[in-house]
């Protein structure tokens, strides 16, 4: 049985990867402040610069990511679907405005505008990014319903402020492990959402058998996903994320754990959240504030109604 | 980098996994015909372009242009012929007629066609008697009670004209153009290469350029999408050629019967057209379809007659086997033989109806490409002896249709490999060993080599003695 430090110690025996030779330099605003909080790791993002122009080779590193559309993709549709009825045969998720964190090469970003949604996908990866705006351009009935930024979350949601009301949903799937930040990474998300919204999360959990079989067999042996990739620390449970979730005003709906199957290469659900999971969460529509004030109306109806 | 799933799609094509030829094992294209515009084309994109607008073309078109997942696709048929349209059923038969199976029944009734194919003409059929020249030897299909029908027999052109007439009210759907020929096809490659446009382009013979994400070849068996490309055809020619005939009954008769008989220069059959006249398939060698279509139009009808009627061609030694094994079956099962009807008497043809086309066989290796797939007789072709052809066309339409409607109800590029697979797989399952049995039959049937006769009537007569057999030939049939 390994312990969590064994596995620790192992892992880092095991792996010569991704260690930065240089301290990353701590992004810096064009004012010269520092950004405080910070939910991008330089390091990740050089991970992922190395890897931008094989986003959309389907039997390349990341076949994985693209066969996991099949489980992804129903699964916002129907969960949005249940929120609100489709307004149109043919385009289920029209008139629904969605945002895609860490949205890479647009994989995820265009089957959900091409079920109808107009789908804003950001990523911190200015590589990425350019690879995922170049797939668009060729498909004119999808470039009109998605735009893509080179920007992290928290630059977004600082602007937010005056920007229109928020997104019906936003959609973080394989991010939560990448991110240097996540407490500011969720806060963020419920800024920019809309009450009522919806946030949709896929990743791993920090299991033995997601180091075994998510780190040590999907890296080091079967090559699914590019060495280095993930960072087993950086896994979180459904259980830590749920409680992350509900502290920050969020009411988790679901939880369903996936697996993959290599010799196949598709994803299917299972009981199971050990690996892989996918969560849906609603943005809860009280706020603090207003606890208070419909306490106060009730009074005011109370007194009036003994008056 | 090992990567598995090019393990996983070659395995499902069933092919190595490194190829030495220039397909490889991405399916890419190995002609030379990957250009890459220099600047991104202007001209609209489509989601599906149909090329080809016989029945199962139209049959797609119609198919995609109803279904729910599908709506606000831009689909578009191109068809080289003129538009068909039929108030009313023409005075005169004719003479390309189909077999239409209850599957295809369904299919076509789901898409609102057969309402209109009723009313303009068809002609279903109860039993069907087919049976050996060179022995005794016969088997019947019929449903339970006489009630229930096996098929229809309707012409191709009504077929054509009811789906044209559907296909209308789909106008914002569905774009077509009549006399619009291809000229080329301009192929993407398997993902995205720095600035090349990753669709099919579509070359017209006016000049315009159309891209496709999805190019679906229902272009006839010999498909021009098939051989640009570079699809790998098994196929070969029988040394046969069909002469179809629409033939003038001598007595009007409850016409509901289709009869087959298996000669040794090939099989000739009888679909009931009306109560007073029939349509003729006569598969024979190619002289002998040349002198058939000679002959004046008396020594044709007694030509046709004779086919039918004659004994000439039974050996004693066959006759006597077949009729112990008769005794001998009639004591184990004695609901499993039949008695031997007579097909109804040809008194004269009509007009100008005499036609011979060359026969063959057909087998796309593979239906599909990246952003391409083949359905009809583009993708298989068969002989006439079974009347298959047009259903299978039709079943490809149905599965096609169902995985392209669930592609994109989960917001899949609608020519990605992977769903495409699921059709190839669904109907090469099916379509196989009906090719395969269609194409056994021919062969069995082809000779007069007294031992190949006594195995077919042996074996058929103990087929015609074994309902559960028989139920499991019709309802594979219907499909």
């Amino acid at each position: 049985m390994l312990s969590r430090r064994s596995a620790q110690l192992a892992y880092r025996l095991l792996t010569s990867t991704y260690r930065p030779a240089l301290q990353p330099r701590l992004p810096v605003q064009q004012s010269g402040r520092l950004i405080s909080h910070s939910t991008v790791d330089p390091a990740e993002v050089r991970k992922f610069q190395a890897l931008a122009s094989k986003w959309w080779d389907e039997r390349g590193e990341f076949g994985a990511l693209h066969a996991m559309n099949d489980l992804r993709v129903p699964f916002i549709r129907d969960n949005l679907l249940s929120v609100h009825s489709a307004r149109q045969m043919g385009s289920p998720l029209s008139g629904l405005r969605v945002l895609d964190v860490g949205c890479g090469g647009g994989l995820l970003t265009e089957p959900l505008a091409r079920l109808g949604a107009d789908v804003l996908g950001i990523d911190p990866v200015q590589d990425s990014v350019r690879i995922a705006e170049l797939h668009l351009s060729h498909d004119p009935a999808l470039c009109g319903r998605v735009r893509y930024r080179a920007c992290s979350l928290e630059e977004l949601a600082d602007e937010d402020e005056q920007e229109e009301e928020g997104f019906h949903a936003v959609v973080a799937s394989e991010v939560l492990e990448h991110l240097a930040d996540l407490e500011t990474f969720i806060q963020c998300c419920h800024h920019v959402l809309k009450p009522g919204g919806s946030l949709f999360v896929t990743t791993i959990n920090r299991t033995q058998m997601s180091y075994i079989l998510g780190i040590i067999a999907a890296e080091q042996v079967l090559r699914i996903v590019p060495r280095g990739t993930h960072d087993w620390e950086k896994f979180i449970s459904p259980v830590e994320l749920e409680t992350l979730l509900e502290s920050t005003g969020f009411s988790v709906e679901c939880i369903r754990g996936m697996l993959y199957n290599p010799v196949s290469g598709a994803w299917s659900w299972q009981q199971s959240t050990a690996i892989n999971y996918a969560l849906h969460a609603l943005k809860r529509r009280e706020e603090p504030q207003s606890d208070r004030v419909e306490s106060e109306s009730e009074d005011e109806a109370a007194s009036r109604s003994t008056a | 980098m090992l990567s598995l799933g090019r393990i996983r799609l070659a395995a499902a094509a069933g092919r190595p996994i490194l190829s030495g030829t220039g397909r490889g094992c991405a399916r890419g294209f190995s002609s030379s015909e990957l250009e890459e515009e220099p600047g991104r084309a202007e001209s609209d994109v489509y989601d599906i372009v149909i090329s080809g607008g016989g029945m199962v073309g139209t049959a797609m078109a119609c198919s995609l242009g109803f279904d729910p997942h599908l709506q606000g696709r831009k689909i578009l048929l191109l068809e080289a012929g003129p538009k068909k349209q039929m108030d009313k059923a023409p005075e005169v038969f004719s003479t390309r007629v189909s077999s239409i199976s209850p599957g295809s029944a369904t299919l076509l009734s789901g898409l609102g066609a057969w309402d209109h194919i009723v009313k303009l003409r068809c002609k279903p059929y109860q039993k069907m008697q087919v049976w050996d020249a060179c022995s005794d030897a016969l088997i019947t299909f019929d449903k339970e009670n006489l009630q229930d029908e096996m098929a229809y027999v309707v012409e191709n052109d009504v077929i054509v004209a009811a789906l044209t007439k559907q296909l209308q009210t789909l106008s914002d759907q569905v774009e077509v153009q009549y006399r619009t020929r291809v000229v080329k096809y301009t192929w993407p490659r398997p993902y995205q290469v720095a600035d090349s446009i990753p669709w099919v382009q579509v070359t017209l013979a006016s000049g315009q350029t159309l891209q496709t994400k999805l190019l679906i070849g229902a272009d006839g068996p010999n498909s021009m999408v098939r051989r640009e490309a570079g699809i790998p055809t098994v196929k070969w020619n029988y040394d046969q050629s069909a002469v179809v005939a629409v033939l003038h009954l001598s007595e009007p008769t409850e016409n509901n019967v289709a009869w087959q008989r298996f000669l040794p220069t090939g099989p000739i059959a009888m679909l009931p057209l009306s109560d007073t006249e029939s349509s003729l398939v006569w598969s024979t060698s190619h002289q002998h379809a040349e002198e058939l279509l000679q002959m004046d139009e008396e020594s044709f009808v007694d030509a046709i007659n004779s086919a039918f009627w004659s004994n000439e061609n039974q050996s004693e030694l066959v006759e006597a086997a077949g009729s112990l094994f008769r005794t001998a079956l009639t004591i184990l099962m004695p609901n499993g033989t039949s008695t031997r009807q007579l097909p109804p008497s040809v008194a004269g043809i009509g007009p100008k109806s005499r036609v011979m086309f060359p026969l063959g066989m057909g087998h796309a290796s593979e239906y599909i490409r990246h952003r391409v797939a083949l359905i009809g007789d583009a993708a298989h072709r068969v002989h006439p002896l079974a009347g298959q052809g047009a259903n299978l066309g039709f079943g490809d339409v149905a599965s096609l249709t169902q995985v392209l409607s669930q592609a994109a109800f989960n917001g899949k590029d609608l020519g990605a490999m992977q769903h495409l697979l699921e059709y190839e797989t669904d109907r090469q399952r099916h379509n196989l060993p009906m090719m395969a049995a269609i194409d056994l039959m021919k062969r069995l049937y082809s000779t007069n080599a007294a031992p190949m006769v006594l195995l077919r009537t042996l074996g058929l007569q103990a087929t015609n003695a074994l309902p559960p057999i028989k139920e499991q030939i019709i309802a594979y049939a219907s499909k």
